[in-house]
């Protein structure tokens, strides 16, 4: 996985509190096989109008946000599905950071799995950010380090994050090796009486 | 010491690795498979060279994107390369898959269940947020996205911090007419989309006990609706009469010996909760959404909120978008919203006892000539017992379409799409904007509301279709 130390860009601000994966990618474009790819339909039924046409109202259209990779969002971003498409998508368009009052759950969760880093703020705050980003060109330095967020004019904002998953996003670990260090307890897990019910589950062997 | 929430126990069951300031290793025990968020974990697997550590604990099948007038027509070749790829990877890995051809395909939230694969004190993991509904067994369940489906192929484990506990008690018994998916809908309604998240809901109370299976997985299927990481109702014997005689189940003495420590699997009397919330159910009337997601909800005899009456700026914000996209005025009565389209399905409402509901309602009655209604039974079972009970003669002598099963219409991955513009009274769990079609606008409801509205061709209580036919 990708290394996140620290990271400078423009911020995009989406103003619309609930944004559920479903509108950040919807369900037509999760038929690939790929991981690769999906940035291209990011908030497709938003960024573009039913012609096809980019819908030049929507933020990410706006030539003042153009190469924004720090998204501002509002409370309970990422809600509703599960598919990890939608941090792929914003990770593909090229979002590093995403800043919000909340995120929901598995979509925090995902996040971390590609390299981008949700960093949550009280609302007082993202709403200053708000007015500074509806400028436009408006830049901020997430240094993940310190746990600091700092804008042009030297106003920092502090964050909290998991320390297990800021030293993963750090070092770039891969999860799946981290865990077959462990193999050897999973194993005792597995022959060890702890469920003695866990030998009846079993997914084969139906007897219709 | 403080008693254990029945959550602590399953958890502490499963734990494999617990270190100081980091989330624990988990141990999985049954992972569940679906086309759509498998192909990149298999294909991540390959590429590292590593295989499924328990195929025979992993059980996969083909729900999402599977059309569902005829599940062999897939026209669409990108949904059909996921459907053979899951196929092949199912082959590749050794792992068991109901596939089209199979009696046991369905939903995959419909087919653990009713195949017995869902067990009390299992963890139960899939890359699809709605598996919060095995909760309903005392199963420790919860949605994953696609990095931690690959995790849980190679090593049948996951790193999870514990979330915190939440009790939801719900008092009195609903009044007849009102059914679990208005009990979730107008929990969501009251405490908003998001009173779950980080947290286990367990569902208890005189209300949850009285409940089946089917309305005990309505309710722990739209856990996630409230931000939740998962729902909870402790096994009792409506749970074990359910699962006896079940395909996978335990059989003989296994299964009694597997009873007598599920039973344990309750929360002891002193055990303490992070947060406790009351709801009384006896109040409640027949649920419809008006909004953009579960939580903007009213009661069938209320009217379309003004977003001004909100009492923050953000849900004013979010209510006016939300009536914007859904062309609807404030004070305008639920009941006189026309509908153009009613699907009765999904992991939410597509059981057995779903399509009785709503099989009583629409007996005698005919569809209206301005509705296009659909019903997609959750699985083949579902399907077969359906029509052994004769219920799709029900359906389609009144003039809906009766289908294959699959996801269908809930999320419209396949054919089945809402066209722009168009309502939508459907059984499902996401009115979000776009979820059943671009520009298309659903309306949450429960199977007997959207049996009702078929016929109606609006939002009505089944009580009031008599005196309608009388007036026309």
């Amino acid at each position: 996985m990708e290394v996140f130390v620290r990271h400078q860009g423009i911020v995009a601000p989406l103003d619309r509190p609930n944004v559920d994966t479903d509108a950040i990618i919807p369900k037509q474009f999760l038929k690939r096989v790929e991981r690769s790819g999906f940035g291209q339909f990011l908030f497709y039924d938003w960024r573009y109008l039913p012609n096809g046409e980019p819908d030049p109202s929507f933020v990410l259209n706006q030539p003042r946000y153009a190469g924004a990779s720090i998204l501002l969002a509002r409370n309970n971003f990422g809600c509703g599905s599960s598919r990890e498409h939608a941090p792929w998508a914003l990770a593909d368009y090229g979002f590093k950071v995403i800043i919000a009052p909340s995120f929901a759950d598995i979509f925090h969760n995902n996040c971390f799995k590609n390299g981008m880093l949700p960093i949550v703020l009280p609302e007082k705050d993202v709403e200053h950010l708000f007015q500074q980003a509806g400028r436009g060109q408006y830049r901020l330095e997430v240094d993940l380090e310190a746990q600091v967020v700092r804008d042009d004019e030297g106003t920092t904002w502090r964050f909290q994050v998991d320390p297990y998953r800021r030293e993963r996003l750090l070092k770039g670990l891969d999860d799946i090796g981290a865990t077959l260090l462990h193999a050897d307890r999973i194993t005792v897990y597995e022959q060890s009486a702890k469920k003695p019910y866990q030998d009846v589950y079993r997914t084969t062997g139906s007897v219709t | 010491m403080a008693g254990k929430t029945m959550f602590d126990k399953i958890w502490e069951q499963h734990v494999v690795v617990a270190e100081e300031g980091k989330p624990h290793l988990l141990y999985i025990d049954l992972h569940l498979v679906h086309e759509v968020t498998s192909p990149q974990a298999f294909e991540g697997l390959r590429m590292a060279g590593r295989k499924v550590r328990r195929p025979e604990l992993t059980f996969a099948t083909m729900d999402h994107n599977v059309p569902t007038d005829n599940p062999f027509t897939v026209t669409d070749p990108i949904a059909g390369k996921q459907i053979e790829t899951l196929q092949m990877n199912c082959e590749a890995f050794g792992i068991s898959l109901a596939d089209l051809h199979s009696e046991e395909q369905g939903i995959v939230h419909v087919i653990g269940p009713e195949l017995g694969l869902t067990l009390p004190g299992k963890t139960i993991v899939c890359g699809d947020s709605h598996t919060s509904t095995h909760g309903a067994f005392g199963a420790l369940a919860f949605g994953i996205g696609t990095s931690e489906l690959e995790h849980v192929l190679a090593t049948q484990c996951l790193w999870q911090t514990k979330p915190r506990t939440l009790l939801v008690e719900l008092t009195g018994r609903p009044r007849p007419g009102v059914t679990a998916k208005d009990v979730i809908l107008g929990l969501i309604a009251q405490y908003g989309v998001d009173f779950g998240t980080g947290h286990v809901i367990q569902f208890a109370g005189e209300a949850v006990r009285a409940m089946s299976m089917e309305e005990r997985m309505t309710i722990c299927n739209m856990s996630i609706e409230a931000g939740a990481r998962a729902g909870l109702i402790e096994p009792d014997e409506t749970t074990f009469a359910y699962l006896k005689g079940r395909p996978y189940a335990p059989k003989g003495e296994d299964f009694d010996a597997c009873v007598k420590l599920w039973r344990e699997l309750v929360t002891d009397p002193d055990a303490v909760f992070d947060r406790v919330i009351q709801f009384d159910v006896s109040a409640l009337e027949p649920q419809v959404t008006w909004g953009t997601h579960p939580g903007m909800g009213t009661s069938i005899n209320g009217i379309v909120p003004d977003p001004d009456t909100f009492p923050t700026e953000m849900e004013r914000l979010a209510a006016r978008q939300a009536l914007a996209y859904m062309g609807l005025e404030p004070g305008t009565k639920i009941s006189d919203i026309p509908i153009q389209h009613v699907f009765i399905g999904s992991c939410t409402n597509s059981r057995i006892e779903d399509l009785r509901l709503a099989a009583q309602v629409v007996r005698g009655h005919k569809v209206s000539p301005k509705v296009r209604a659909i019903v997609v039974p959750g699985s083949k079972q579902v399907k077969r017992q359906a029509e052994q009970e004769g219920l799709h003669e029900i359906f389609i002598t009144a003039g809906f379409e009766w289908r294959e099963p699959g996801c269908s219409m809930c999320l419209a991955m396949n054919p089945d799409v809402v066209p722009a513009g168009e309502r939508c009274a459907s059984t499902s769990n996401r009115n979000f904007e776009g979820r059943q079609g671009r520009g298309a606008r659903t309306h949450l409801v429960s199977p007997v509301t959207a049996a009702a509205a078929a016929i109606a061709g609006r939002f009505v209580e089944p009580g009031q279709l008599q005196k309608l036919e009388e007036v026309n």
